[in-house]
């Protein structure tokens, strides 16, 4: 990637220069008045995302007068709120989990060279449909489907087997399964590309040592792909965790994820308690900055092989 | 074995007439199984219910269509995804062509940048920016902040898909011609760069519709009554009307979703997931 874009850089510097040593000369004339280009763009973010983004980090460590504290932060250890990032934490576990390992079985069987073709684009189109239901209505269809008279539910009943253990309305773990619904197939959708970057070389070299199909799996194909798993995974995680309007629309107010407290405290144009919100939402961003530090890292773990 | 491995051509072949294993037919049908129960279920329920001694049919249908407040709400999402898609594209295709033609060193920049949005969750987001925009009260009480916010969200899916495009042609080439012929650089941009992205354009600006109109969030939050706001609070009281909303909301979705295959017929299957969740 780096080593691709290398050379375009010094083509689009030099377009009248023949030699790569005018270029530079000539990079620095034009000067200046070209960063004004994405000075737009940056105004927009900046007023819209890092300002707001600036202002959470610095008001959690303040009083409602201004003066520095950092009560808020202490607050926020207390039990209560500690239950909450346990809950949150927890759900987006159990939903990368499910996500990961169907994603991945789902994955693997559309790529197998003998699945039929028109097997991988359905499944394909189906899950860019499915990643894409999200938010309320998805909320409403696994109500239709889990919840107290859900029609699976009902179903179950008939044959005297409750599923009150995963009511989406009422569980973690039936939450967990409606996440599942955009999760597994974004995991699907982005595990099938480095399926493919698995060379055919290396099954017939397991082959030819002797290797079945499992063997190949366990010693070959999965060590490779075990960092773009854990990488992807840690995605349908972070996904998990800042996921709010489809929990919310399932529990109501009486949620006890961390987005849905923040949520409760932030309700209308009256902020009931900014300062433990502010310090709850920077509790948040630590969280998902560590699993991109973790992304980057196994992203990078995972290019050695793959790409 | 040994015949097997002989040769990776006959091998292959013989792949090929192989079936699939029982193993992976069953993983492919939980996974179809997955997406389609829901659904079924939702389109059951939102025909479901006995009203007036008849079981409901199309009655459900019938009262959201009668529902001023779903027309309402719904032209507001609506408005305020043209607002959207038009203020992302002023913002972004002049600043991603220009990237490309003059800062390409900013590119990796840009890659980065595109993704905060996707990194920062909606409601850490909008808790930050409330004491923010309350400074700004002519803005702040208008429907349209949720336009100016939703370009944060949109952003990694439009400038993908206008990075993906400008990537695709030869921009030097295209822009060295058009100089030559005395063309300005807006006049590049506007008459022969722009026709050229069109797909990128469309594609990019279908997905911001699709965030536009599925936000909850941030419209729930700052109490603006969209369509999926109403949606929620439809579901609040009636079970089978906000079933038969949702029916409706997936089917506009997919209908988006389709369009957008068939703008980008490229098969760019990644780039097509922007719902908000």
């Amino acid at each position: 990637m780096a080593t691709a874009q290398a050379p375009g850089v010094v083509r689009a510097d030099a377009p009248a220069t023949t030699t790569g040593a005018g270029a530079r000369p000539a990079r620095r004339r034009s000067g200046g008045l070209r960063w004004l280009g994405v000075a737009p763009l940056t105004a927009y973010l900046a007023f819209f995302l890092i300002i707001p983004a600036g202002e959470l980090v610095v008001d959690a460590f303040r009083t409602p007068n201004g003066a520095f504290t950092l009560g808020n932060i202490s607050t926020i250890f207390q039990a209560q709120y500690l239950s909450s990032f346990g809950a949150s934490l927890e759900l987006s576990a159990l939903a990368a989990l499910f996500g990961g390992v169907l994603g991945l079985l789902a994955a693997s069987a559309i790529v197998h060279p003998s699945a039929p073709r028109f097997i991988r684009s359905s499944v394909t189109t189906f899950s860019g449909m499915a990643a894409n239901f999200a938010g309320v209505p998805l909320a409403f269809a696994f109500t239709s489907t889990l919840g107290a008279t859900g029609v699976i539910t009902v179903a179950f009943r008939h044959a005297g087997i409750s599923l009150a253990a995963i009511n989406p309305n009422a569980t973690t773990l039936g939450l967990a399964l409606v996440y599942n619904y955009f999760e597994f197939p974004l995991m699907l959708l982005l595990l099938v590309p480095a399926l493919d970057g698995l060379k055919r070389e290396w099954r017939e070299a397991a082959a030819n040592l002797g290797a079945g199909g499992f063997t190949y799996w366990r010693t070959v194909a999965f060590p490779i792909l075990l960092p773009s798993l854990l990488g992807t995974m840690v995605l349908l995680f972070g996904g998990a965790f800042s996921a709010y309007a489809t929990a919310y629309a399932l529990s109501g107010s009486t949620g006890n994820l961390v987005t849905e407290l923040i949520g409760n405290l932030t309700n209308g144009n009256i902020t009931v308690d900014p300062q433990l919100a502010y310090a709850l939402a920077l509790g948040m961003m630590v969280i998902i900055t560590l699993l991109m530090v973790v992304y980057y890292l196994l992203q990078r773990r995972a290019s050695r092989w793959l790409r | 074995m040994a015949a097997v491995t002989v040769g990776p051509p006959p091998a292959r072949r013989r792949g090929r007439r192989r079936r699939l294993p029982a193993w992976h037919v069953l993983w492919i049908v939980v996974a179809v199984a997955y997406f389609l129960v829901p659904i079924v279920s939702l389109v059951q329920f939102s025909f479901g219910g006995v009203v007036n001694g008849h079981s409901a049919g199309f009655h459900w249908y019938g009262t959201v269509f009668a529902d001023p407040n779903f027309r309402s709400s719904f032209w507001l999402s609506v408005q305020i995804a043209i607002e959207t898609v038009v203020l992302s594209n002023l913002l972004l295709i002049p600043t991603t062509f220009w990237i490309h033609l003059r800062l390409p060193r900013l590119r990796p920049v840009m890659d980065f940048v595109s993704v905060l949005p996707f990194v920062v969750p909606p409601i850490v987001l909008i808790v930050g920016l409330i004491p923010f925009l309350r400074l700004f009260t002519f803005l702040y009480s208008r429907p349209e902040v949720l336009a100016f916010i939703y370009v944060v969200f949109a952003l990694p899916f439009l400038y993908r898909s206008l990075d993906a495009g400008l990537r695709a042609i030869n921009l030097r080439t295209l822009a060295e011609a058009s100089a030559n012929c005395g063309g300005s650089t807006w006049s590049t941009l506007v008459r022969v760069v722009l026709p050229n992205l069109r797909s990128a354009v469309i594609g990019g600006s279908f997905l911001t519709v699709a965030i536009a109109m599925g936000e909850f969030t941030i419209s729930s939050l700052l109490s603006f009554n969209t369509f999926p706001v109403y949606l929620f609070n439809i579901g609040q009281t009636t079970g089978n009307e906000a079933a038969a909303l949702s029916v409706i909301s997936l089917l506009l979705t997919w209908a988006l979703m389709v369009s957008l295959y068939l703008v980008g017929r490229g098969g760019r299957t990644t780039a097509q997931v922007a719902a908000t969740r």
